[in-house]
């Protein structure tokens, strides 16, 4: 079992992160999170401050995590005031609009980069760290939708798509020094992400749902989960049908 | 498709637009949705005070995060869509408690103000505004105004019990009490009569902090007004205790086409739940069992089936209450209509703070009746009689189908309060009683 007492969350503001925080500090864990938006950090640290003990430490950052250059500066800032990191959450990113970067290439770079390249170069960081600690857990949200190419999301997808696989190998690599790496595929998650939707069947999962599964797969080392699980048999048939039949669905 | 009905799924009502927040930030822009506004919180009410057909229903539900609490002075300041669930499972290890507790733990913070709930020791108590220090209410202007008894005072009144109608509740402080342990001692006790209940009433009042009682509304002739007191206060030793309580995950997984609540249901619970068990000397009971008791079957309102069913609540004052209740009864035994739990207590003299609260001086009756159409609502047209000429009134929270008559006669300062109303807020019950 892996230890999550101290934890560093990338994208702490986003509603799964902020109920896998919850979870965790009510287990006792210390936590430091990074969000975006000055007001949302606030909220969710004096939330999480209400719930946590004396003995635990809570502290959320302000920054854009699409500028890499705070990467190293943030992970070493996190080590220093956990003393230490057990584990790690990645769990930042944006939901294009498909048809906005289709007309704009640049937005669908800066969305590339946001939700791909930006995440590359954070785990690139944390890999030396963990490699060098010899134990520890790194979890990464990826998506069902980096799996199969669509013409509705292959933006977004193409750059979860990356990720899972150069998680494969983070992986692979990391394997080596007892440091289990995670690819968390969460399938349709009612969040302020995904509230354009209309008509939330039952496809769709609470982010507490999500939550717990990411907690458990971190604890227990798993490689790849899908969540909740009965995506892994949706997605078995998505990535199995073939090509010339795919190409001519609107999915 | 979601629904956003109340918890008796009557009236079946959608919003045109629903907008939810995750944080109080993204609240603060007033978009252009469609007008009206109002918030729903858990919707745990029952009838049409958190409904809103034609307009924007705003959804607490993200808004649920602490913003800080004083352990020393027990000080609580939270965002308005936590449930007072998420309250007491952080206060209560830590020694504190809700002053004031509504029937469910699923109800929000929000709606608890925006109500102005009561339990069951109003008599020493009050209700649950009087507990709350300040509220943060967003005007759709997007002023964000600090509401106490010295700041905004009159908003302050009107939004206790103000049924949302005056802005969204973004956060509030609230008092919490010192409890030493989250044991319940409580007591039981039947009584065969109404002359009888009043005495034992009166007998525990002034012993106990808690006092309910449940009476079959079936009886008639000798049975009539028979029922169980159940009274309790906190335990006040903080002892170790071996008992643990497991919560109850009992759930009514769908929603039933027909009601389970009938004639022979009813006849057959009432005449055991009234021979159960009783502990006049004492026993002692876990808080969420003995508050919460329905909380434990999760989606208990769909035994009434798809039709739903309607809530009757009302409050007679002290001095026609005995004969008043007297009547009801009567009427609804003489129906062979009604709920499993049908729930008798008085208020005490405490005064209200909010200009529509509900709570005062004199007996309540509650009970629940599946919608049986023109039957059901005919029978309620013969309570109101009885109501009205005993100067009563009747709960807002668990209304569905008032008069507007009936609701302006006894909320006398409904028009002082329209004033603090939000100009871009309403709701379906406040479109029907006063328009």
């Amino acid at each position: 079992m892996n230890s999550l007492r101290k934890i560093v969350v990338f994208g702490g503001t986003s509603a799964i992160a902020e109920a896998v925080m919850r979870r965790l500090v009510e287990e006792g864990a210390s936590v430091f999170f990074v969000g975006r938006s000055a007001e949302k950090v606030h909220s969710v640290m004096n939330d999480l401050n209400v719930r946590s003990t004396s003995e635990q430490k809570i502290k959320g950052v302000v920054a854009d995590l699409s500028d890499t250059t705070l990467h190293q500066n943030l992970i070493e800032e996190s080590r220093e005031y956990l003393g230490g990191l057990d584990a790690v959450l990645i769990a930042y990113g944006t939901l294009p609009n498909q048809k906005e970067c289709e007309r704009d290439p640049q937005k669908a770079l800066a969305e590339l980069h946001i939700n791909g390249n930006s995440i590359v170069h954070l785990l690139l960081h944390l890999a030396c760290y963990f490699e060098e600690k010899k134990t520890g857990v790194i979890a990464v949200i990826s998506s069902v939708a980096g799996d199969r190419g669509r013409q509705s999301n292959y933006v977004y997808g193409s750059a979860k798509g990356m990720l899972s696989l150069f998680l494969q190998g983070l992986r692979n690599r990391l394997y080596h020094c007892n440091v289990d790496v995670v690819t968390i595929k969460p399938g349709f998650v009612d969040t302020p992400m995904t509230s354009d939707f209309k008509n939330k069947g039952i496809l769709w999962a609470q982010p507490e749902t999500v939550a717990h599964g990411i907690i458990k797969s971190m604890k227990k080392g798993k490689n790849s989960v899908y969540l909740p699980r009965f995506w892994f048999w949706i997605m078995l048939i998505i990535k199995n049908i073939p090509e010339f039949i795919f190409k001519k669905l609107s999915l | 498709m979601t629904n956003y009905f109340s918890w008796n799924n009557l009236p079946r009502i959608n919003p045109s637009s629903v907008f939810s927040p995750r944080f109080c930030s993204d609240m603060e822009r007033f978009e252009k949705r469609s007008q009206p506004y109002l918030v729903q919180g858990n919707a745990r009410s029952y009838g049409d005070v958190c409904l809103n057909k034609n307009g924007t229903l705003i959804q607490s539900e993200y808004l649920d995060r602490f913003i800080s609490f004083d352990q020393q002075y027990g000080v609580l300041r939270a965002e308005s869509g936590i449930t007072l669930k998420s309250i007491l499972s952080l206060t209560v290890p830590q020694g504190f408690f809700l002053p004031v507790s509504p029937g469910t733990q699923l109800a929000t913070l929000g709606g608890a103000i925006a109500n102005d709930v009561h339990g069951k020791n109003h008599h020493i108590q009050g209700s649950f505004g009087h507990h709350v220090l300040k509220i943060g209410l967003l005007r759709s202007t997007g002023e964000i105004l600090e509401c106490s008894s010295e700041q905004n005072q009159e908003l302050f009144y009107a939004t206790i019990g103000g049924l949302g109608l005056t802005g969204v509740i973004l956060w509030a402080d609230i008092q919490l009490r010192t409890i030493k342990s989250p044991w319940m001692h409580v007591y039981s006790q039947r009584f065969d009569s109404l002359e009888e209940y009043w005495d034992l009433n009166h007998y525990y009042e002034e012993r106990c902090e808690y006092v309910v009682s449940w009476v079959d509304c079936l009886g008639l002739g000798n049975k009539q007004g028979r029922g169980i007191i159940f009274a309790g206060d906190h335990i006040a030793s903080s002892e170790q205790r071996i008992l643990r309580y497991h919560e109850s995950r009992l759930n009514i997984p769908v929603q039933l086409p027909f009601s389970l609540v009938n004639k022979i249901s009813l006849k057959v619970f009432n005449q055991i739940y009234y021979r159960k068990k009783t502990f006049p000397a004492g026993t002692s009971v876990h808080y969420i069992p003995y508050f919460y008791p329905l909380d434990s079957i999760q989606n208990w309102n769909r035994i009434y089936g798809k039709k739903g069913f309607y809530q009757y609540q009302c409050v007679l004052p002290m001095d026609r209450a005995f004969l008043g209740i007297q009547q009801l009864l009567k009427i609804i035994a003489k129906h062979q209509e009604g709920s499993f739990l049908a729930v008798l207590k008085s208020f005490g003299a405490q005064n209200s703070l909010g200009m529509l609260s509900f709570p005062r001086e004199g007996v309540t009756l509650a009970l629940d009746f599946p919608n049986r159409g023109a039957r059901t609502l005919e029978l309620f047209v013969q309570l109101d009689r009885i109501v009205r000429d005993s100067g009563g009134a009747l709960y807002p929270a668990k209304d569905a189908r008032m008069s507007a008559e009936l609701f302006q006669e006894s909320y006398p300062k409904w028009e002082s309060f329209s004033e603090y109303i939000d100009p871009l807020f309403s709701s379906e019950f406040w479109e029907r009683v006063t328009k």
